[in-house]
């Protein structure tokens, strides 16, 4: 059977294989070949549209570490359904785009290898069932996003922009992920539809809240929603092929996906009602806000995109009301504000993939993005105004395209959130429309920048580098299908909501029965209600707004000093906390190699010598040793006072002898206590080794008195001595362990199951093979090691002498 | 470094064969008795050593025309193959068998694959040991 | 005699210790000799001392002594000769580019 894990799979297989394969393609650009994967995929999963929106689900499970409870889990259902066709849809056609954006002399292979990885990563999070394979993937997704920010890694902005990126939404993700581990803890399991299932248990735990918290972090973050927002507008450093589908169509709503995955878990409680929707509504107004000063035409959608993510995010917030009345015919009142959060979902990835499209095409045929040096393309470039004129007007929320529908939407879940009567919202829930219209005025505002001020009015070709000229016909052709689907949308809207949003819907409220019920019959006229209302107001006021632009937007802007952004704070942030760590790190971090093992023999006497004493493990039992004879003890004093005397040893050699001395001291014990092959083995290493050192010794000076000081002398002995009590405290505890039976006694068997009479030999060669074998390759790099520090650096000196 | 040491160097002459000898013998002799690849590759290296420090440098290489490095990687490499030779005959990575053969001459005899292991061992042995005596000999000296 | 040995295997890490914490490399090598003579008795104690003939089935008769023990120690006496070699080669080198055998001096720069 067709299995969902095999979608997850196929990008990291063709990524894996992207770097043997490419030079076979050098005469053809490597994303044709690239292209195939996402759509390939995309037909796949399009095959399932009809069964899925039958409320078939998909679930496929490989287990990974059955004993964590981790298990690579797929699970393919409505939500996963919209996400994964947004992935590879939009996948296939920012490839497409790409192809002719991105020349042959860019290093293809890397780009097309990590877009790759990004979109498995991508898949594999809205598949995943198991939280711990998600995590990895969606940590999966920021790794393949920094690389592709900071694919053109000459560039500084590119590098900053990547770590910023990189930081704040791993930061996230680790949030997410204690998130997650306490949901294990109170559910005992890692999988979303068993903890969906569990619900009603653990609403009440202590962890509820701190868990919806952490995981809500991690959602924002990635979302970039207020005020974590600050890191996507310098991720717009990237290809631009990358800002269309990483960072507005796929990435970024990660955690949109993920809060409506948690909805049925943490949706009935009124904090997630509130935390959701009013971060949201901050960020949708913030966005928006920023969004109109922009004079570059990215940071512009960028912060657009912002906004849009925070409407998204607000609906979301404000749908999950419904779970406090549980189902009735009425559901379906607050339940469409859930829907027009998926349905803005597709509709904000069509226009603003297209517009993003757009800006890289005058990006890439005009030298420049800066809204100063664009005007009155339109006529010069009319494909291109086409498209950015749908883009931005559906952007606006103007008819007839399919951002009006869900704008209209958006507006008609905020008024009916006034009349709900709990949470306080009958006083408190003015805010959301109010808010909502100022937000929507402002995207009036920018939408029509775009098109007036870049493609209307005088042209300047004198502030622009190349001629002004119409894009190649390869490049227009991903924006043109989805200029297409734009307006496509908004005449049959209901397509998509019977086939794909109404599944989903199915998805986030599990509880509620038929799902049919749960879905609005989307219509571009209602009637004469507050919504259109609403939007003639948007229209009137937005364009008033416009017209007089230049007087009140350096006044308004004047007011919000640089110091106070959330960006300087992050700078000032990073900065402080490189100085600082640099500051304690040098304090213990001297060079000197002395201080660092004084460091690692302290850190073992006190948590071996700590531990032993808390867990009473020390015994001492003298009655079960063996007897000893008066022979045995003169060898033990023999070998304490070589030992000692080394100490005080005034020349190396007489150091290296005592060496010897206690060597062959061992050599006569493993006598004493049967083992000859021991003995053998001991006497001609020392021999070898004594030879070694007095060898290496004609190299080397004769050894200075050591003139430390009596401090350093003192500290020194202290840890030397408190080391060897730890290791005698230890000895004897475990000469007196008996609580397990020796595994010795198999090896007594030797002669039948290996062949050989002499045990230890047996081990060597046979029962512990491997160990030997791995020994000896040790011993060879060892050799190596000797032989190449010698010769190679002969070999050096020659150079060097020829040099002169 | 040239000291007179007419003794030691007739008796090293003598004494270093015995000692090859005593080296074959642990080897082979190991898998019964104490010896076994390690201590027969030790001995013999450290034969060759006495050679060295009893003569010099040009004599050892003269009598004993080899490259250690290239014996050491040979070593390795018996070693190694011995352990992967076993996955051919289906058997897991390192299993090693015997078997008993009635030869003449020698009687019941019994051949392992452990000896083709412990050979390599030795083998090992005997090359880094004298490859790490000879460099640091050979610089300077 | 188990203790007995304990006591000296005590001895011995504590003057390896001591070795290992001083500026000269070569008592630094020496230092990591004594501790792995130190830890050779130790294993070879852990498995009980004069518990049987020696482990030879030909030649002696159970009970045997523990062979386990024996067969980790030749494994570490060859690896820690190898070690030992290593950072022999590695100490004159050092002293032959840098011309210092004292390890204060080698420490590098301060803000490192």
């Amino acid at each position: 059977m067709f299995s969902i894990n095999l979608v997850i799979l196929i990008p990291f297989i063709v990524a894996a294989l992207l770097p043997f394969s490419f030079r076979r393609f050098k005469k053809n650009h490597l994303g044709w070949f690239v292209l195939i994967v996402p759509t390939v995929l995309f037909v796949l999963l399009a095959r399932l549209i009809p069964s899925v929106a039958d409320g078939k689900t998909y679930i496929h499970t490989y287990e990974w570490i059955p004993t964590l409870d981790f298990n690579f889990t797929t699970y393919l259902d409505g939500l996963s359904m919209i996400f994964a066709l947004l992935i590879t849809g939009v996948g296939s056609l920012v490839i497409l785009y790409s192809i002719f954006y991105l020349s042959s002399k860019e290093s293809l292979q890397h780009f097309y290898c990590y877009l790759l990885l990004f979109m498995g990563a991508m898949l594999g999070v809205v598949f995943s069932d198991n939280l711990m394979v998600l995590y990895v993937f969606w940590e999966l997704t920021s790794v393949s996003s920094f690389l592709l920010i900071a694919f053109w890694n000459h560039r500084q902005g590119s590098r900053q922009g990547a770590q910023k990126a990189m930081l704040i939404t791993v930061s996230g993700g680790i949030a997410m992920l204690v998130g997650f581990i306490m949901l294990h803890t109170m559910t005992g399991s890692f999988s979303i539809r068993e903890i969906i299932a569990s619900v009603s248990e653990i609403s009440d735990h202590a962890l509820f809240l701190p868990a919806m918290i952490l995981i809500l972090l991690g959602a924002f973050t990635k979302s970039a929603q207020f005020p974590f927002h600050i890191w996507l507008p310098d991720a717009m450093e990237a290809p631009t092929p990358v800002s269309a589908y990483l960072h507005s169509a796929t990435m970024v709503k990660a955690g949109i996906y993920l809060v409506a995955r948690f909805t049925p878990v943490f949706g009935a409680d009124e904090v997630w009602f509130w935390v959701v929707s009013i971060v949201g509504m901050i960020t949708l107004f913030w966005g928006s806000f920023n969004a109109v000063r922009q004079t570059d035409l990215k940071a512009l959608l960028a912060f657009s995109t912002v906004s849009q993510l925070g409407l998204i995010m607000s609906l979301l917030g404000l749908g999950s009301i419904a779970l406090q009345f549980g189902y009735s015919a009425d559901s379906v009142l607050y339940t469409q504000a859930t829907f027009a959060a998926l349905f803005h979902l597709i509709n904000h990835s069509t226009f603003k993939g297209a517009l993003f499209m757009v800006v890289g095409i005058l990006d890439h045929e005009l030298g420049t993005r800066d809204i100063r040096r664009l005007g009155g393309l339109m006529a010069l470039m009319p494909f291109t105004f086409t498209v950015a004129l749908i883009g931005s007007l559906s952007m606006a929320g103007l008819p007839p395209f399919n951002g009006f529908l869900s704008k209209e939407m958006f507006f008609a879940a905020t008024v009916h959130i006034m009349e709900v009567d709990i949470f306080s919202l009958t006083s408190f829930g003015i805010i959301f429309p109010v808010v909502a219209w100022i937000a929507s005025v402002l995207t009036f505002v920018y939408c029509m920048i775009i098109v007036f001020k870049v493609f209307l009015g005088k042209p300047q070709p004198e502030k622009l580098d190349k001629p002004i000229h119409e894009a190649p016909i390869g490049m227009l052709i991903s924006p043109m299908i989805l200029g297409a689907l734009v307006v496509g949308i908004f005449f049959f809207p209901n397509l998509l909501g019977q086939y794909i949003l109404q599944p989903a819907m199915g998805s986030i409220y599990p509880t509620f029965g038929d799902s049919a019920y749960l879905t609005p019959k989307i219509s571009a006229w209602h009637g004469v209600k507050p919504e259109l209302l609403m939007t003639i107001g948007v229209i009137i006021i937005g364009a008033l707004l416009y017209k007089y632009l230049k007087l009140w937007k350096p006044f308004v802007y004047g007011f919000f000093p640089s110091i106070f952004t959330f960006n300087s704070l992050y700078n000032n942030l990073l900065a402080s906390s490189v100085r600082n760590s640099n500051i304690v790190t040098n304090r213990y971090m001297n060079g000197l190699l002395r201080h660092y093992l004084v460091y690692i023999f302290v850190f073992f006497i006190v948590t071996v010598g700590s531990y032993l004493l808390y867990s009473r493990a020390f015994s001492f039992d003298i009655s079960t040793n063996a007897s000893f004879r008066v022979y045995e003890v003169c060898l033990v004093a023999i070998m304490a006072a070589a030992a000692v005397s080394m100490l005080f040893a005034k020349s190396r050699i007489t150091a290296t002898l005592l060496n010897g001395v206690l060597g062959y001291s061992i050599a006569i014990f493993f006598v004493l206590f049967r083992a000859p092959d021991l003995a053998l083995t001991q006497l001609v290493v020392e021999s070898v080794t004594t030879a070694l050192f007095l060898l290496a010794f004609s190299h080397l000076p004769d050894w200075k008195k050591e003139n430390l000081q009596t401090r350093t002398k003192l500290i020194n002995g202290i840890v030397s001595v408190a080391v060897g009590l730890i290791v005698v405290l230890i000895g004897l505890s475990v000469v007196d362990f008996n609580q397990f039976d020796s595994i010795s006694s198999y090896f007594e068997d030797a002669y039948e199951l290996a062949g050989g009479a002499n045990i230890v030999n047996a081990i060597l060669g046979d029962f512990r093979g491997f160990d030997t074998m791995l020994e000896v390759v040790v011993l060879f790099i060892a050799g190596l090691g000797v032989y190449s520090m010698i010769k190679l650096r002969t070999k050096k000196e020659d150079e060097n002498i020829e040099d002169q | 470094m040239k000291i007179n040491d007419v003794i030691l160097r007739t008796i090293s002459r003598i004494v270093v064969f015995i000692i090859l000898t005593f080296g074959v013998y642990l080897f082979l002799s190991g898998h019964n008795t104490p010896g076994g690849g390690f201590i027969g590759g030790l001995v013999l290296a450290s034969a060759i050593i006495l050679l060295y420090l009893s003569t010099d440098l040009e004599t050892v290489q003269k009598s004993l025309p080899l490259d250690f490095k290239y014996v050491a990687a040979l070593g390795v490499f018996l070693a190694t193959s011995t352990g992967f030779g076993s996955i051919i005959f289906g058997v897991p990575f390192m299993s090693q068998t015997f078997a008993y053969f009635d030869l003449p001459i020698f009687g019941v005899t019994e051949l392992t694959t452990v000896t083709i292991f412990e050979a390599g061992v030795a083998l090992t042995v005997v090359g880094v040991l004298v490859t790490i005596i000879f460099s640091i000999s050979e610089d300077g000296g | 005699m188990e203790t007995l040995i304990i006591m000296l295997i005590g001895i011995l890490v504590a003057v390896a210790t001591y070795l290992i914490l001083s500026r000269n490399i070569i008592r630094i090598i020496l230092g990591t000799a004594v501790f792995s003579h130190a830890v050779h008795l130790l294993i070879l104690t852990m498995g009980g001392l004069k518990q049987g003939n020696v482990p030879l089935l030909k030649e002696a008769n159970a009970p045997y002594t523990d062979a386990l023990p024996q067969a980790l120690i030749l494994t570490a006496i060859v690896i820690s000769f190898a070690v030992t070699a290593f950072i022999l080669v590695l100490a004159y080198r050092i002293y032959q580019d840098i011309g210092t055998d004292d390890l204060d001096e080698l420490r590098g720069a301060k803000d490192e």
